[in-house]
């Protein structure tokens, strides 16, 4: 998607020179072909750092919430899905929509360099997209991988092309089509599992957990001003882990919380230094959900209630759990 | 210098893990981390780096320090160490085995802290040079060699043949005990591993940070730097988690804290972020009160304060987790060259 990168500065400094906006949320050019960096800028002659790439899989949603209110008005650029997470966050009054200049940008899927280093492509100094394929030159020679195998897990479930939520456009129409894996095979399989198998399945993935809290903090749905969990007053705050089942207990906990607001962006697992499925909690919730309220996918628009947060006659009973559990 | 086949491999780690718990590169929960070795499973050394580092093992995550309990009007405190083991990690690079000698200057300074300096005396360091560096990899900045590793012992992979030479008395006892397994590496092998090492040099000269330079962060100017107007953009993209923190071989702050057990208090330590909200947070209140102050306090400690304290050793070892791991790409490279130059830019 770098080809829009001109059309994305035009874009910046014509809102920032009208005053239109006080600053602009975007990536900015990291050292490596795969490192751009979320960065804010106030200036038309910063905008030559800009980028926009394969790489730039961070969701700008969350930072909405802390600087969207000291920086005036904010130009961000948002993929499609990370149009959801804004709305989610606007229908909560998390962001105030006002402040916000919302610049939808088309994407071909973000991509994962963890993915290729696994392939055991090593050294890598720099990264060509050419068509299907991803042309990696590195310091022990030039390497070649289909791009859709190195697409981060959350891009391999798009939720297509379209912004939820924008102002203005740039790109879009020329979105990549990604064949879409069914988001909810993985929970599937975890459900066909006897209740022993799960539990050994998800006590093992979290015993990897470091808590450095990378999925909370990335989280744009996770946006308490102090978590329980750093709450000195809270009786459960923890750094690292007393004993070997809070870290289960921190994610489940999580999960919970961010369930009927969690738009499945996925980030939790993008950013979890420790390759932990976190996203699997939430699309079980997620499933769960749909299966007991209907249709609902949170951050579609900014004006929905969450079913959780609802109430209707017809809303299923609490033994209903008891007589899911008899049917699985 | 000693060899082995590559082949034999399996021979000397079942030879080393019949008398130590024995810790190597396995693929664990889809990690390349190190894990206990056990008959079967494979070392990988494919990877350059393990997800957590060699720190792990002296300074773990958590460990238990004490036991209160009360019984009447008294109250019993006894020590709770976890077990003792002698332990051998195999396959440390050249980074993490260097970030040993950064953390034995904190915890070794009087009064030493006993839990680690028992870890540090039972613990057995075998390190790999690595025949592939990264494009992360900026260990030179800091005067180490990737070619040669050093630890207790050295080991070089090349040419299935590997390459063993001890470098300590423990290094020497365990080269003794398994003396049997090894070959002599003659002149031929002395000779294979010289030019394996010429290679790696060739590699780490065309390194994307073969120039990073710290030139700007010796000497004085502490206050300048401290007070350098870059830090507020460097700040804006971080998150506040730990990762950084958790994954760096140096990183070594930490936290006391009491567990209650129902029928006693458990008081143990952990692993603390200076990126933390409640990272020092005391009576007062929290003497970094920005996520500015916090990001700037994990730099300056590495670049600052720490060499000010240990005659301008710095507090990173360059491996290049925090380059991978980071959520937003943000790291103390972009930091260092952010630093380095314009100062008043």
């Amino acid at each position: 998607m770098q080809r829009i990168i001109g059309k994305m500065r035009e874009k910046a400094k014509e809102l920032l020179e009208a005053g239109t906006v006080d600053a602009v949320l975007g990536w900015k050019k990291g050292d490596f072909a795969y490192d751009p960096t979320p960065a804010f800028f106030y200036s038309t002659d910063e905008l030559d750092m800009l980028a926009y790439d394969g790489f730039c899989g961070s969701n700008l949603s969350k930072y909405l919430v802390e600087y969207g209110k000291e920086k005036g008005k904010v130009l961000v650029f948002l993929k499609p899905c990370d149009t959801y997470s804004l709305n989610q966050l606007v229908s909560e009054h998390r962001v105030d929509r006002e402040n916000v200049y919302v610049v939808g940008v088309g994407c071909d899927g973000m991509l994962d360099v963890q993915k290729l280093r696994d392939k055991g492509i090593a050294g890598i100094e720099e990264i060509e997209e050419a068509g299907e394929d991803l042309r990696i030159h590195t310091l022990y020679g030039l390497k070649t991988c289909p791009r859709d195998e190195a697409l981060l897990k959350k891009c391999q479930s798009c939720k297509g092309k379209e912004h939820k939520l924008f102002d203005d456009r740039i790109g879009a129409e020329e979105s990549r089509d990604i064949a879409n894996e069914d988001r909810f095979a993985e929970v599937a399989e975890l459900e066909k599992m006897s209740p022993e198998e799960r539990f050994a399945f998800w006590r093992a993935a979290l015993s990897s957990c470091i808590r450095c809290n990378a999925c909370r903090e990335a989280c744009p749905v996770c946006s308490c001003h102090t978590c329980i969990f750093d709450n000195a007053r809270s009786g459960v705050d923890a750094k690292a882990n007393a004993s070997e089942f809070e870290e289960n207990l921190f994610h489940i906990i999580r999960a919970f919380h961010v369930a009927g607001r969690c738009s499945d962006c996925g980030e939790c697992s993008r950013v979890c230094p420790q390759a932990i499925p976190l996203h699997l909690l939430n699309r079980k919730m997620i499933k769960d959900i749909q299966s007991f309220y209907g249709a609902f996918q949170a951050g579609d628009s900014a004006d929905q209630c969450s079913p959780l947060l609802s109430y209707s006659p017809d809303d299923i009973e609490p033994d209903a759990f008891d007589r899911w559990k008899g049917v699985m | 210098m000693l060899k082995l086949p590559v082949s034999q491999m399996e021979e000397l780690f079942a030879s080393i893990a019949s008398e130590q718990s024995l810790y190597l590169p396995l693929e664990t929960n889809g990690l390349i981390a190190f894990s206990r070795w056990e008959e079967g499973k494979q070392a990988r050394f494919d990877q350059l780096h393990c997800a957590g580092s060699v720190k792990d093992f002296f300074f773990p995550q958590t460990e238990n320090l004490a036991l209160f309990k009360t019984s009447g009007k008294e109250i019993h405190i006894e020590e709770n160490r976890d077990p003792e083991e002698a332990f051998v990690v195999f396959g440390v690079r050249a980074c993490d085995a260097g970030s040993l000698s950064i953390l034995d200057r904190v915890f070794y300074d009087e009064p030493a802290d006993t839990f680690y300096q028992t870890r540090r005396r039972q613990g057995l360091i075998i390190t790999v040079a690595c025949n592939a560096p990264e494009e992360t990899c900026f260990c030179h900045t800091f005067g180490l060699d990737a070619a040669d590793p050093g630890g207790d012992v050295a080991v070089w992979l090349l040419e299935d043949m590997l390459y063993w030479d001890s470098r300590t008395e423990k290094g020497h006892a365990l080269t003794e005990r398994l003396r049997g397994l090894f070959e002599e590496a003659g002149d031929q092998g002395e000779e294979t591993v010289r030019k394996g090492k010429a290679d790696i040099g060739k590699i780490i000269d065309r390194l994307p940070l073969r120039d990073l330079s710290l030139e700007r962060f010796a000497g004085d100017g502490m206050m300048e730097k401290f007070d350098a107007p870059q830090w507020e953009s460097l700040q804006e993209a971080c998150l506040g988690c730990g990762t950084c923190t958790f994954v760096c071989p140096t990183c070594h702050c930490y936290d006391i804290r009491d567990f209650d057990t129902g029928h006693g208090i458990r008081r143990f330590r952990c692993w603390d972020s200076c990126m933390f909200s409640d990272f020092t947070l005391m009576a007062h209140g929290n003497p970094r009160p920005s996520r500015l102050a916090r990001f700037r306090q994990r730099f300056m400690h590495k670049l600052a304060y720490y060499p000010e304290n240990h005659e301008g050793l710095y507090a990173c070892v360059g491996c290049g987790r925090c380059i991978t791991k980071c959520p937003v790409s943000m790291n103390i490279t972009k930091v260092i060259k952010t630093l380095g130059v314009d100062q008043h830019a």
